[in-house]
C-alpha cells in the first residue's frame, strides 16, 4: 500500500478469505476436488507396494492380501477409489496441453494431439502395471 | 419487459463505518446498457457520492473490472440484460484491499510488476542505423497472446491463491513476463527467472486456472505458469543430468 495514499485515506478495507471459499464456484469445488483425489493417487501407489510386498513374502501372505482385497467394505472403498483416481486422471490430463508446447517439425502440435498423448501413454502405463500383476 | 434493474453496490466510507454495507439502486433498463452505464447512471442521477474507476467504455483500458454477481468482469463488456432480472451485485475486485466504494488498491500490483521488467531487455543494443530487430510471423506468434494482456486484473480476483497468499506474483505479472520472455529481441530471460522462481513465484500457483476463465482478452495466464514450470523443471533436470549444460 501506497504511504503517501494511507495520509488521506487511513482505513484501507481488507476483506478476510472465508474457510469454505471453495464452495462459491464449480470451478472452485472441482480444483479442490481435483487437489483431494491426488491423495488417492498416492494411496494407489502405497496399495500397489504392500501387493508387491505380500506377493514376495509368500503364498500364504499374498492370500491373506487378496482376501482383505475381496472383502465388502473394501472392495466398496476400492471402487470410491476408483472414482476419485479416474476424477483426477481425467482433469490432469486435460490440463496438460495448457503446460506442454509440443513441436514437430517446426510446427506447434495441437492440444487436441498432445492430449490424445497423454491419453495414450496412460493406456501403455496401465498395460505394462497389468502385464507384471496378472503374467 | 423489465423497466428497472436493481442495482446492489458494495459501499465502504471509511470515514463512516467501519465495514462494507449494501446499498441498493433502482436503475432504468436499457437494453444496449452495460453494467458501467448502470453505475454511471447513479453517480450521475442518484448518489453522486458513490466511487469507482472506469476511463475508455471499450474494453481496452482496464480500469473498469469489478465484481458482477460474484464473477470478476469488465462492468464495460458486461451487458445489463445477460444479468435480468437482477438483482446485480456489484463489488470491488477481491483480493484488493478497498479504499472506498469499488475502488480497489492496485500498488501491490504495480510493484510485482515491475520487479519482473516487463520490457524489452537487452545486453547491447544495436545502433538504430542497422535498423529493426525484425521478426518472422512466427516468432511473433509466440508471445502474440500474452501481449493482448490490459492489466484489468481480473484474473487476480479470480485467483484464490493470491487472495490467501498476497505476497503470490500473480497471474497477468507472471504472463507478462512470459510474454518478454518469449520474444526473440529479448535477453531478460534468466533475470525473470531469478525473481519467477521464488517462492513466491511461478511455484505458488496450484494451476486453478479460473485466471484463464475470466481473462476478457484469452491471454491464458494459467497456461503461460505451467509453462514457466515446464521449462524450469526441464532446464533443472538438464543442469543435473548436463552440469556443464547449465544456465
Amino acid at each position: 500500500m501506497n504511504p503517501a495514499y494511507r495520509r488521506y485515506h487511513p482505513k484501507w478495507h481488507r476483506a478476510g478469505m472465508p474457510i469454505f471459499w471453495w464452495l462459491r464456484s464449480l470451478p472452485y469445488a472441482r480444483f479442490i476436488a481435483r487437489e483431494l483425489t491426488s491423495m488417492l493417487v498416492a494411496y494407489a501407489a502405497v496399495l500397489l507396494l504392500v501387493q508387491v510386498r505380500a506377493l514376495d513374502a509368500g503364498p500364504e501372505s499374498y492370500a491373506r492380501f487378496t482376501a482383505w482385497l475381496g472383502s465388502t467394505p473394501v472392495v466398496v472403498w476400492h471402487l470410491a477409489v476408483l472414482a476419485g483416481l479416474l476424477f483426477h486422471t481425467l482433469t490432469w490430463l486435460h490440463l496438460a496441453p495448457r503446460a506442454m508446447v509440443v513441436r514437430l517439425g517446426g510446427r506447434r502440435v495441437p492440444d487436441a494431439m498432445v492430449l490424445l498423448g497423454q491419453y495414450a501413454a496412460w493406456a501403455g502405463a496401465s498395460a505394462l502395471v497389468a502385464w507384471v500383476l496378472l503374467a | 419487459m423489465t423497466d428497472t434493474v436493481t442495482v446492489e453496490v458494495r459501499r465502504y466510507r471509511p470515514e463512516q463505518e467501519a465495514e462494507p454495507t449494501w446499498q441498493s439502486y433502482q436503475v432504468p433498463y436499457r437494453r444496449e446498457w452495460m453494467v458501467l452505464d448502470a453505475l454511471n447512471y447513479i453517480k450521475d442521477q442518484v448518489d453522486g457520492t458513490l466511487s469507482f474507476r472506469w476511463s475508455c467504455r471499450m474494453g481496452v483500458c482496464g480500469s473498469c473490472g469489478m465484481m458482477v454477481n460474484g464473477t470478476p468482469a469488465l462492468t464495460c463488456a458486461t451487458y445489463l440484460e445477460t444479468l435480468l432480472p437482477g438483482p446485480v451485485r456489484v463489488e470491488p475486485l477481491r483480493g484488493f484491499p478497498v479504499i472506498r466504494d469499488l475502488v480497489g488498491d492496485l500498488t501491490d500490483f504495480l510493484g510485482k510488476l515491475r520487479r519482473v521488467s516487463p520490457w524489452l531487455v537487452r545486453e547491447t543494443e544495436r545502433p538504430p542505423a542497422e535498423g529493426e530487430y525484425l521478426q518472422t510471423p512466427e516468432q511473433l506468434a509466440e508471445y502474440k497472446r500474452y501481449s493482448m494482456c490490459i492489466n484489468c486484473l481480473l484474473c487476480y480476483a479470480a485467483c484464490p491463491i493470491y487472495e490467501l497468499e498476497p505476497e503470490f506474483l500473480g497471474p497477468a505479472v507472471i504472463a507478462l513476463a512470459q510474454r518478454y520472455n518469449l520474444d526473440s529481441r529479448d535477453e531478460g530471460r534468466e533475470a525473470r527467472m531469478d525473481e519467477l522462481s521464488q517462492h513466491d513465484g511461478i511455484w505458488a500457483c496450484t494451476f486453478v486456472g479460473e485466471c484463464s476463465t475470466v481473462c476478457p482478452k484469452d491471454v491464458d495466464p494459467a497456461g503461460a505458469i505451467q509453462r514457466y514450470k515446464l521449462d524450469a523443471a526441464v532446464s533443472w533436470v538438464a543442469g543435473l543430468v548436463l552440469p556443464r549444460s547449465g544456465k
